[in-house]
C-alpha cells in the first residue's frame, strides 16, 4: 500500500492551516482595528473556496492585498513599528501567505508564522482565560503539522494525537517556565512605552474616573495577614492632589516636608498584587506606616515606584488605620491646602464665605454644612452626569446637581478652601469585593473612587467622603451597585458582577503563580529548593538536569516495547513445554503447539493425559479461537492449570 | 612504522569498528540477510530542515517572551517547545522495532525496470507513517491494523546478472515533521535480470538447426487465440497495446502455436562472429521466440548444456544460464 507523496498541502492539511490561522485571527482581532479582521476572515473563506474548486487565488489580487496592507497599517496607526502595528502587520501577512500555499514548505512556513503570531496575541494581555485559548489553539496548528506527514491517519486519530501531545508538554512546559532564567533587564527596547496608562492618574481632569468606573478589569488585590477590613474602611490612597486650576487637580510641584504620622491603632498587614498600570502610583490601604523595598513615599504618604508598572508588582506593607497624620501643619502645607484658582466660580465662593461668617474658625461646623448640604440639597449620584460649563464647581453645585465622586470631592474641596479649611483631594480605590474562601480582597478599577481630607487643628488630616453624603451606597456598596438605579450597561448589572467576583480567585491564582513569576519570585522559589540563583551556573545545571531528566524519562517510554512482558499465554506454554521436556517429550522443530501437546499427551498415562488434552484443547482456543486477543481471565486460567500440569 | 601512516591505519580500523558497530549509519554497508529488525542501535535522529526552522521561530518566541517579561508568552512557548521535542520520540518510535521480513523481486530484463515487493512487519503498537527511500525516491507507507505492511519499488535492471539492490534507507519525521529518523538496511536479496532480447536479426543458422525449420514467420503460422494478462518475462512485442488500451492492465496476445514444431539446438559456438553480449543478446531471442512457439529447444554454453526441453521452467533456467554468464 503505497500512497503517493502530494507535493502541496491536501485538503484536509490545507483545511486545518485555514482552522489555525483563522483561530490565530480571532485572538488578535479584539486589539485590531475592524478593517483588518473582517476582510481577512473573509480572505480566508475566500482561500478555502478557491481551493476546494481546485483553482488557485488570483495572482494580480494577491500582490494588490499584499500592497494594500501595509499602507492600511500606516494609515491606522501612522506606522508599521511597535507593538500594534507589528500584530496587524504579522496577522495580515499570515492571512495573506494562505493565498499562495501550494508546497509543503508553504504550510509550513505558515505553521510556524501562526505559532509565533500566536504568541504575540499574549502581549496584548496575559490573563488566564488568554492563555488558556491561545494554548488551545495550538492543537488545530499541530494538527495541521501532522496532516502534512505523507501516509497520515484519519483526521480523527491526528487530532487525538496532537492532543495527547499538547497535555503530555504541559508537565514538562511547567518544569522547564520555573527554571528558565529571568532577564533581570529587557535586552531591547522598553517594553510597553506605547500602551495606554490604565488605573488612577495623577491628574484628576473631569471624567477621569468616570471612566474608570466603568471599566471591570481587577485593579489589584490584597491579601491582608489579619481580617479583612470592613468595606466603609477600605481606603486605597493612590495620589494627593493639591493644586486645582479650575477644571484639573493635579499634585502640584511645591517640595514638602514629609507628614508626621501618629499612629494610634494596631497596624495591619498585607500584600498588594497590582496589575501592571504603566505609572508609578502604587495603592496602599489609608496610611502606610513604612516604604515597602523599592517604592518611594510622597510627602503626604502615597506610594510610588522607581519605574512604571509594566508588570504584575507585588508589595508588601503595614498600614495604620487609625492615625493622625501631619497634627502641625507647616506654612507651605497651608497655602497649598487653600490655593484656589483666582477668579473662578464666585457662587460656590460666596456660600463658602457665607459659612465662614456663620461658624468662624470651627473646621468641624463647615464640613458638617457642606455635607448637610449634599445630603439634603437635591443632590444624585450617576455615572453619567449631565455635562458642566466653564464655572464648573458652580454649575455643578447649583445647576446640574448630579455627577459621582470626582464632582463631590473637586467641589467638596473647592467649598472647604473658600471657607478657609485646608483641604486636599486624594483619588485611589474604594471598595473591593471580599472573597472570603480564598481570603483576599479584589479590587477593580471601578472601585476608583476621590474623596477628600480635611486638616482639623490637633487632629491633622482627616478623610471626608462627600460623595458618601450623596450616596451612601457607593460606600456601602459600591459605584456599580449605587449606579443601579441610573441604569448601568447590563455588563455592569449585579448577578453578573457577583459571578465574576466569585471566579476571580483563579485568576489571582494565574497572576500570582505565573504572570507575576518574575526574577525576584524565581529567586525566591529556588532558594527553597537549595539552589543558588545569584550564581547562573546553578540555574543553568538545574534547568539542564531538569531538561535531560525528561529527554531520558522520554528516550526510557520510547524505547518500550509491547509484548516483551505481554505474551501471558506464550509464557505459560514455555512452561509447559520446558516440563515435558524434561519428561522426555521433545518438541520437534517447526511443531505447532496444539499438535505437540496433543502428541505429549498420547505418550501419556490416562489422567496426565486427559488433563494435557484439555490443556491443548483450551489453549487452541484461546490463541487461535472466537475473541483475539484472548480475554486475560481465561488466559490467567489457563496459566493456572499448566503450571498445575504434572506429567 | 611511519606515524603518520599509523594514525591513517588506526583512523580507517576505528572507521570500519564503527561502521561494523552502527550499520544503519550509512549507505555503504555490507549486506544483511533478512529480517532485518530496526533496533536502537541503528537509528538516529536529528532535527530535520523545518525542525531547525521552527527551532528558531521558537527561541525567538523565548527571548521576545523573556525580554518583554511576559510570562504567558513564556509559558505558550515552553508547551510549543515540549510538545514539539516529543517529534524527536514519535520519530524514533515509528522506526523501533520495524522488521523488514521479505524482499521479493520480479523477474526483469536489463534495461527495464524491476519491481521489487518488501514486506515489513511490527510490534503491535501504534505507529506513525514511514517512508522507503530507494534510489532517491521516497515511497510513504504505514503499516495496517496488523502491524504490516508491503511496500513496492521500482528499481532501473541496468545490466543482466545478478543485481544487488541498492541500500534503503527507511526514514520517518512522524509527527511533526520537526525531527527526521532515519535508519539504513542493507538486505542480502539479490534479483536476477535476464538478458535482453535482441531486436530483430536472424533466425537460428542452417547450422545450428537439426530439423527441418517451420517457417519463422509468426504471421502465418499462429493463430490468435486470445488475451491474457501480460506477465513480468511476457516479450513485450506481443502485448495487444490496443486492447490494453482498454483495459486496466496490460494485455498479451496468446497464439495457437501449431504443435508440430521442430527442435531448435541454440549454440554458443556458433556466434562465434558476434561480440559476447550480442551472443547473448541473440541466444536471449531465440530462446524467447522457441518458448513462444511452444517448441523443444537445447541450449548449449561454453560450460553446460540445457535441454532438450519445452516449457517454462526450462525457459527460465535457460535465461538464468545466459543472464549469469561471465
Amino acid at each position: 500500500m503505497t500512497a503517493r507523496a502530494k507535493p502541496h498541502p491536501d485538503r484536509r492539511a490545507y483545511a486545518l492551516l485555514i482552522i489555525s490561522a483563522a483561530v490565530t485571527l480571532a485572538l488578535h482581532a479584539p486589539h485590531l482595528p475592524l478593517w483588518l479582521p473582517v476582510p481577512a476572515a473573509l480572505l480566508l473563506a475566500l482561500c478555502w473556496k478557491f481551493r476546494r474548486r481546485g483553482r488557485r487565488f488570483p495572482v494580480l489580487a494577491r500582490y494588490a492585498l499584499v500592497l494594500a496592507l501595509p499602507l492600511g497599517v500606516v494609515a491606522s496607526y501612522g506606522t508599521i513599528f511597535g507593538r500594534l502595528p507589528g500584530a496587524a502587520l504579522a496577522v495580515g501577512l499570515l492571512t495573506l501567505k494562505l493565498t499562495e500555499t501550494e508546497t509543503l514548505r508553504d504550510a509550513r512556513i505558515v505553521i510556524a508564522t501562526s505559532a509565533f503570531v500566536l504568541m504575540s496575541a499574549l502581549l496584548f494581555g496575559q490573563s488566564l482565560l488568554q492563555t488558556a485559548l491561545v494554548c488551545v489553539a495550538l492543537w488545530p496548528l499541530l494538527t495541521a503539522a501532522m496532516s502534512l506527514e505523507p501516509a497520515a491517519g484519519p483526521t480523527r486519530e491526528l487530532m487525538r494525537g496532537s492532543a495527547s501531545r499538547l497535555i503530555l508538554a504541559l508537565p514538562i512546559a511547567l518544569v522547564a517556565f520555573v527554571l528558565i532564567p529571568r532577564l533581570a533587564a529587557p535586552l531591547w527596547g522598553a517594553p510597553g512605552m506605547q500602551v495606554a496608562r490604565t488605573g488612577i492618574s495623577a491628574r484628576m481632569t473631569p471624567g477621569a474616573i468616570g471612566q474608570l468606573l466603568i471599566d471591570d478589569r481587577p485593579a489589584f488585590r490584597v491579601g491582608f495577614r489579619g481580617p479583612i477590613p470592613a468595606r466603609p474602611l477600605r481606603y486605597f490612597r493612590a495620589v494627593v492632589l493639591w493644586h486645582f486650576d479650575g477644571r484639573s487637580w493635579t499634585p502640584g510641584h511645591a517640595a514638602l516636608p514629609l507628614e508626621r504620622l501618629i499612629i494610634r491603632d494596631r497596624p495591619s498587614r498585607y500584600t498588594v498584587t497590582l496589575d501592571a498600570t504603566r505609572q508609578t502610583l502604587l495603592p496602599a490601604l489609608d496610611v502606610p506606616v513604612a516604604t515597602a523595598p523599592g517604592t518611594l513615599s510622597t510627602a503626604a504618604r502615597t506610594l510610588l515606584a522607581m519605574r512604571p508598572v509594566d508588570h504584575t508588582l507585588r508589595y508588601t506593607l503595614e498600614s495604620a488605620t487609625g492615625y493622625a497624620l501631619s497634627p502641625q501643619l507647616v506654612p507651605a502645607e497651608r497655602r497649598l491646602g487653600l490655593q484656589l484658582p483666582s477668579d473662578a466660580d464666585p457662587r460656590a465662593r460666596a456660600l463658602a464665605a457665607q459659612w465662614r461668617a456663620r461658624y468662624g474658625t470651627d473646621a468641624r461646623a463647615i464640613v458638617a454644612a457642606a455635607l448637610r448640604m449634599f445630603h439634603y440639597g437635591g443632590f444624585r449620584y450617576t455615572l453619567a452626569p449631565p455635562p458642566l460649563g466653564r464655572q464648573q464647581v458652580d454649575d455643578f453645585l447649583f445647576r446640574t446637581r448630579a455627577g459621582f465622586c470626582e464632582h463631590y470631592a473637586s467641589a467638596f474641596v473647592f467649598l472647604m478652601r473658600a471657607a478657609g479649611v485646608p483641604a486636599r483631594v486624594v483619588a485611589g480605590y474604594q471598595g473591593g469585593y471580599a472573597n472570603r474562601t480564598a481570603g483576599y480582597l479584589l479590587v477593580r478599577q471601578s472601585d476608583a473612587h476621590a474623596w477628600a481630607e480635611v486638616w482639623i487643628p490637633g487632629d491633622g488630616w482627616m478623610r471626608v467622603d462627600p460623595t458618601a453624603a450623596v450616596s451612601p451606597d457607593r460606600i456601602s456598596l459600591g459605584a456599580t451597585a449605587a449606579a443601579q438605579t441610573a441604569g448601568a450597561p447590563w455588563f455592569l448589572s449585579g448577578w453578573w458582577i457577583g459571578f465574576r467576583n466569585r471566579i476571580d480567585v483563579v485568576n489571582r491564582l494565574w497572576d500570582q503563580a505565573v504572570v507575576g513569576f518574575d526574577a525576584l519570585r524565581q529567586h525566591a522559589l529556588l532558594t527553597q529548593f537549595g539552589l543558588d540563583p545569584s550564581r547562573w551556573q546553578s540555574v543553568a545545571l538545574a534547568l539542564g538536569g531538569a531538561l535531560g531528566m525528561a529527554l531520558a524519562v522520554g528516550l526510557a517510554l520510547a524505547l518500550r516495547e509491547p509484548g516483551k512482558r505481554g505474551d501471558a499465554l506464550a509464557t505459560g506454554f514455555q512452561q509447559l513445554e520446558r516440563r515435558l521436556t524434561r519428561a522426555g517429550c521433545v518438541r520437534r522443530p517447526g511443531e505447532a503447539p496444539v499438535a505437540y501437546l496433543r502428541r505429549a499427551a498420547s505418550s501419556l498415562l490416562p489422567p496426565a493425559a486427559t488433563t494435557l488434552l484439555t490443556l491443548a484443547g483450551r489453549f487452541a482456543q484461546l490463541r487461535y479461537g472466537g475473541t483475539q486477543p484472548p480475554p486475560p481471565l481465561a488466559v490467567r486460567d489457563w496459566v493456572r492449570r499448566a503450571r498445575d500440569f504434572r506429567p | 612504522m611511519i606515524p603518520e601512516q599509523r594514525a591513517r591505519n588506526v583512523a580507517a580500523a576505528m572507521h570500519a569498528r564503527l561502521l561494523r558497530r552502527h550499520p544503519g549509519l550509512r549507505s555503504g554497508q555490507a549486506s544483511e540477510s533478512l529480517p532485518i529488525t530496526l533496533g536502537q542501535r541503528r537509528i538516529y535522529v536529528l532535527p530535520s530542515g523545518f525542525g531547525v526552522g521552527f527551532g528558531s521561530v521558537m527561541l525567538l518566541m523565548l527571548l521576545g517572551a523573556l525580554n518583554y517579561n511576559n510570562n504567558a508568552a513564556l509559558l505558550l512557548t515552553c508547551v510549543l517547545g515540549a510538545a514539539s521535542a516529543q517529534s524527536m520520540y514519535g520519530a524514533f518510535r515509528s522506526l523501533h522495532g520495524l522488521r523488514l521480513e521479505s524482499v521479493k523481486p520480479d523477474l526483469a530484463t536489463a534495461g527495464g525496470p524491476v519491481r521489487v515487493v518488501m514486506g515489513f512487519k511490527a510490534s503491535l503498537r501504534p505507529r506513525g507513517p514511514l517512508r522507503l527511500v530507494v534510489a532517491g525516491t521516497s515511497h510513504p507507507f504505514a503499516l495496517d491494523r496488523e502491524a504490516r505492511a508491503t511496500v513496492s519499488v521500482t528499481l532501473h535492471a541496468q545490466r543482466r546478472g545478478w543485481m544487488q539492490l541498492p541500500a534503503l534507507k527507511l526514514e520517518s519525521t512522524w509527527p511533526f515533521g520537526l525531527f527526521r529518523a532515519w535508519s539504513w538496511v542493507h538486505p542480502d536479496t539479490i534479483a536476477l535480470i535476464y538478458p535482453v532480447a535482441e531486436d530483430g536479426g536472424p533466425p537460428p543458422g542452417r547450422a545450428g538447426i537439426d530439423a527441418q525449420p517451420v517457417p519463422l514467420s509468426r504471421e502465418s503460422g499462429e493463430e490468435y487465440a486470445g488475451l491474457r494478462d501480460y506477465q513480468p518475462g511476457d516479450p513485450p512485442r506481443r502485448i495487444a497495446w490496443h486492447a490494453s488500451a482498454r483495459s486496466d492492465t496490460l494485455l498479451f496476445r496468446l497464439h495457437e502455436s501449431p504443435p508440430a514444431q521442430t527442435q531448435w539446438t541454440l549454440r554458443w559456438d556458433e556466434l562465434r562472429e558476434l561480440d559476447p553480449e550480442r551472443r547473448i543478446m541473440r541466444l536471449a531471442r531465440w530462446v524467447d521466440e522457441a518458448h513462444r512457439d511452444g517448441r523443444a529447444w537445447m541450449l548449449e554454453l561454453p560450460q553446460q548444456t540445457l535441454g532438450p526441453d519445452r516449457g517454462s521452467a526450462h525457459f527460465h533456467a535457460c535465461m538464468t544460464a545466459l543472464a549469469i554468464l561471465p
